[in-house]
């Protein structure tokens, strides 16, 4: 005790002296000792949350610490990963499969945890493909992407993928609106020919298996964010529109000239209602259904060939708009369900609804007009309030679970504190720079952790060491625990992460799944003790049936394989040991190394186009003995009789 | 005499607790082992602390030329221990039993306990010569080759009782709940003839 004590203090110091030396370069170094010791989380101790950021146009969502900002894994999603070999191996190749073909990329945004009764719940976390829509289930005990749903007739998978507050739905909204079903048609008929589709995803309880329920077919808008309905308010779904003017072109301009956009709520338990009374119509469609397999660890991709849509008009009651000023970004819902908090991102002020003044202005029929049939609520009869914060460019909000909504705004680059109700400013800190999302754990849930918000920027500039024109975005974390914002880290993120989701360490990290157990390894492929390992060929076709153990392959010598063979390297780790796993690699390998953690098979396919003897080796520094962890493979010409030989040790 | 005897009864029945709980205890802890390998020695066999630590210590162990963990059938110990402990259970209970009805004395009571001591005191023996074994007889092509600091081969010998650093691990080796289970019931059956001597000076 007494040795750590004094190496805090020499810690601490030397924290002082650091800022000292800064505040004499810069004026915001914010960094004081107080702040320091929020955020450091001493060797060997662990941090209070986990935070998944969205990595944007990496495709991917990678996992941090909080309050440390200390990043622990990338997880592959939509993108493929040559670390792990995530899109390249033959058992995750099925992943990234669309009716576009093989899509290896994606623009991943919205990531959001399951929840029951509006409390998250750690069991999957859920995120959109915005470019080629797509919706992923990440199981939160593997880490690892499970299931990736296409959504068809969408295209800017934007205003996804927000679940309702017990997991029934993942939905996800189109921000561009096409012509549905696609064809083939001028662009300058775009009005009233678009539609914008809106997609209620449904989610097995027992093992998240997603499923596309129904699709309602909306005028041809954009549906720019979207969140749920929580206690009262449960049952409904909200939606932001912007460009209600149905611009097809220099929508910079011609999207911006109605001083009101709507908020879309959208009663998804009715439609769910008529939807299991026989209502909707099956349109013909086409879109990939890709599932992975935890016993066989391979995944498959069905393609389906019918959706059910829904038209908005024969579902009475389902859908209505509340207008919201200046093209509204954000949609977010307070922890009550009361407020529908509309972020016009082309304003000053925010835009607050009122869900129980919605519901009387529904009774009580007082609409100001209908667009395409869908009736419009009047603005001031569904307003709650209007926070007037003096800043420019409002985005995003969250809440603390104490009256409190915090909201990003873009222009004036700064997090604002106000009240729920009073609608007040209680305070406001900088951001570095134009803030685009922030995440407080919870934040969207029934139930937030308010203890720290983090701001996640689109400009960089000077807040770390240059590194040429490309830069990570950087991200903020404040202390929200006191009735001002205290800024306490800045931290370089990987990718551009638009939303994040948190939730406290002690509901995820218990259930953190340390080895796959090779006793429930199902693959086909899979080799249980070495004395199983073989070599079968199959006209061109050699399929490698091989194990590893520190520190060798089984087998290690291979003979018999042909210039213009396909080899299947099928690889098991037979470790049962936590982070031991083993690496994959061979030369002049097309794809990517393989990365097998223990009790996994994956495979490798190898095309060998030269005569030779050729090396492969375990990437993974697995061991003292790594470095021995190796083999040949003997390649002879495409006409040569070698029998198919394999063996280790001899 | 009633209570010596009660006492002869009741203290055997605890080395039952032998059927159920680890004799000892080895556990294996190093920098890349913070949760450490563990090792439960029943009287009919081993068994990992966790799931997979019988595998995982034979895994480390493979590089320095260690054999690997025996398994029930490879040792006639545990086969004959289980035997041992019920048959001197039985004799213990009959014993006390014969004592109540003052069929036997007090020394019989003594007589037990000696012979459950001594047998004890060779258990442990055999147990350290399995330990000397398993530590010194090692694979001569073995990958690693240690030598301590006067030149002579490394060996890799499990204390018997306390902590002993060995390479990367701390080793450390103490009974486990049957032997406490198993040494209450002995000081039960010694309080038994303690007891009952004194019950016959009085007399």
């Amino acid at each position: 005790m007494k040795i750590n004590n004094h190496l805090l203090t020499t810690f601490g110091a030397f924290l002082m002296l650091v800022s000292c030396g800064q505040q004499n370069q810069s004026s915001n170094g914010a960094l004081s000792s107080s702040a320091a010791e929020k955020v450091y989380v001493a060797p060997g101790e662990q941090d209070e949350f986990y935070a998944f950021l969205s990595g944007g146009y990496s495709g991917n969502l990678t996992v941090y610490g909080l309050p440390s900002g200390r990043m622990f894994k990338e997880i592959p999603v939509f993108s493929q990963f040559p670390t792990s070999g995530y899109g390249y191996s033959e058992e995750t190749k099925p992943m990234l499969n669309t009716s576009h073909g093989f899509v290896p990329w994606d623009d991943a945004h919205h990531p959001d945890i399951s929840q029951t009764n509006g409390e998250l719940d750690g069991r999957w976390i859920f995120i959109n493909g915005n470019n080629t829509p797509r919706i992923a289930r990440i199981n939160l005990s593997t880490f690892e992407t499970e299931e990736i749903i296409e959504v068809p007739n969408s295209a800017g998978n934007h205003s996804s993928s927000f679940i309702t507050e017990n997991t029934e739905y993942v939905v996800a909204g189109t921000r561009f609106s096409v012509p549905i079903p696609q064809r083939d048609m001028p662009i300058n008929e775009y009005k009233s020919n678009f539609k914008g589709s809106l997609s209620f995803i449904s989610v097995d309880p027992e093992h998240g298996h997603m499923d596309l329920k129904f699709q309602l077919l909306m005028p041809g808008f954009n549906y720019d964010l979207s969140h749920p309905g929580r206690g009262k308010s449960h049952g409904w779904f909200f939606f932001t529109t912007y460009n209600t003017e149905e611009a097809y072109t220099l929508q910079e301009v011609n999207a911006s000239q109605n001083d009101k956009d709507f908020i879309a709520a959208v009663n998804w338990k009715k439609i769910e209602e008529y939807v299991n009374n026989g209502g909707g119509t099956k349109m013909p469609a086409n879109y990939a259904h890709n599932v992975y397999d935890e016993g066989t660890h391979t995944a498959t991709t069905t393609m389906n060939k019918e959706v059910l849509t829904v038209d908005p008009l024969k579902v009475p009651g389902a859908v209505y708009f509340l207008p919201t000023p200046k093209s509204p970004h954000g949609c977010d819902v307070d922890p009550t369900g009361q407020y529908i908090i509309g972020n016009g991102k082309l304003s000053a002020d925010l835009t607050v609804h009122s869900f129980d003044k919605m519901i009387a202005a529904i009774e009580g029929e007082k609409f100001d007009g209908e667009a395409y049939g869908i009736p419009i609520l009047k603005f001031e009869d569904v307003l709650a309030g209007q926070v007037k914060s003096g800043g420019l460019g409002p985005l995003h909000t969250e809440f603390d679970g104490n009256g409190n909504a915090y909201t990003t705004f873009f222009i004036s680059s700064e997090v604002v504190k106000w009240k729920l109700g009073t609608w007040e400013v209680i305070d406001r800190k900088p951001t570095y720079y134009s803030v685009g999302h922030l995440m407080i754990p919870g934040g969207n849930s029934r139930k937030p952790f308010g203890k720290y918000v983090v701001a996640m920027n689109k400009i960089t500039k000077d807040r770390y060491l240059p590194t040429g024109p490309e830069m990570e975005h950087s991200a903020q974390i404040y202390d929200i625990s006191g009735d001002k914002m205290e800024l306490i880290y800045d931290f370089p993120t990987h990718g551009e992460p638009h939303y994040a989701a948190g939730i406290p360490a002690d509901i995820l990290a218990p259930k953190s799944q340390k080895i796959y157990r090779l006793d429930e390894n199902e693959h086909p492929y899979a080799v249980k003790t070495p004395t199983d390992a073989k070599v079968v060929r199959d006209g061109n076709e050699v399929h490698i049936y091989m194990s590893t153990i520190r520190s060798h392959f089984t087998p290690d010598n291979i003979e018999g394989i042909k210039v213009g063979d396909k080899v299947f390297f099928h690889i098991t780790n037979h470790e049962q040991d936590f982070d031991v796993p083993h690496g994959f690699a061979i030369i002049g390998q097309n794809t990517s190394e393989l990365l097998i953690m223990p009790g996994q098979t994956k495979t490798s396919v190898w095309e060998p186009k030269q005569v030779g003897v050729w090396p492969f080796y375990c990437t993974d520094f697995c061991s003292a003995l790594h470095q021995e962890m190796q083999g040949y493979v003997r390649v002879s010409p495409a006409n040569s009789n070698i029998e198919l030989k394999w063996s280790l040790g001899e | 005499m009633k209570k010596a005897s009660l006492l002869m009864i009741i203290g055997p029945l605890f080395l039952l607790g032998l059927y159920v709980f680890p004799l000892w205890n080895i556990m294996l802890g190093a920098p890349q082992y913070p949760d450490p390998l563990g090792l439960h020695i029943h009287i009919s066999g081993l068994q990992g602390a966790n799931e997979f630590d019988i595998q995982n210590i034979d895994g480390l162990n493979h590089y320095i030329g260690m054999q690997t963990l025996p398994k029930p059938e490879d040792m006639w110990e545990f086969g004959t221990f289980p035997l041992i402990i019920g048959i001197m259970v039985a004799i213990g209970v009959s014993i006390g039993i014969l004592g109540y009805f003052d069929k036997v004395s007090y020394k019989w009571f003594i007589g037990w306990f000696a012979l459950m001591s001594i047998m004890g005191v060779l258990g442990m023996y055999d147990f350290n010569e399995w330990l000397v074994d398993y530590g010194t007889n090692l694979d001569p092509n073995a990958i690693m080759k240690l030598t301590n600091l006067d030149g002579t081969p490394m060996t890799y010998k499990p204390p018997l009782l306390g902590h002993v650093k060995m390479l990367n691990f701390d080793v450390t080796s103490l009974p486990s709940i049957g032997a406490w289970l198993m040494f209450l019931g002995m000081m039960l059956t010694l309080t038994a003839g303690i007891l009952g001597w004194k019950n016959a000076i009085k007399q």
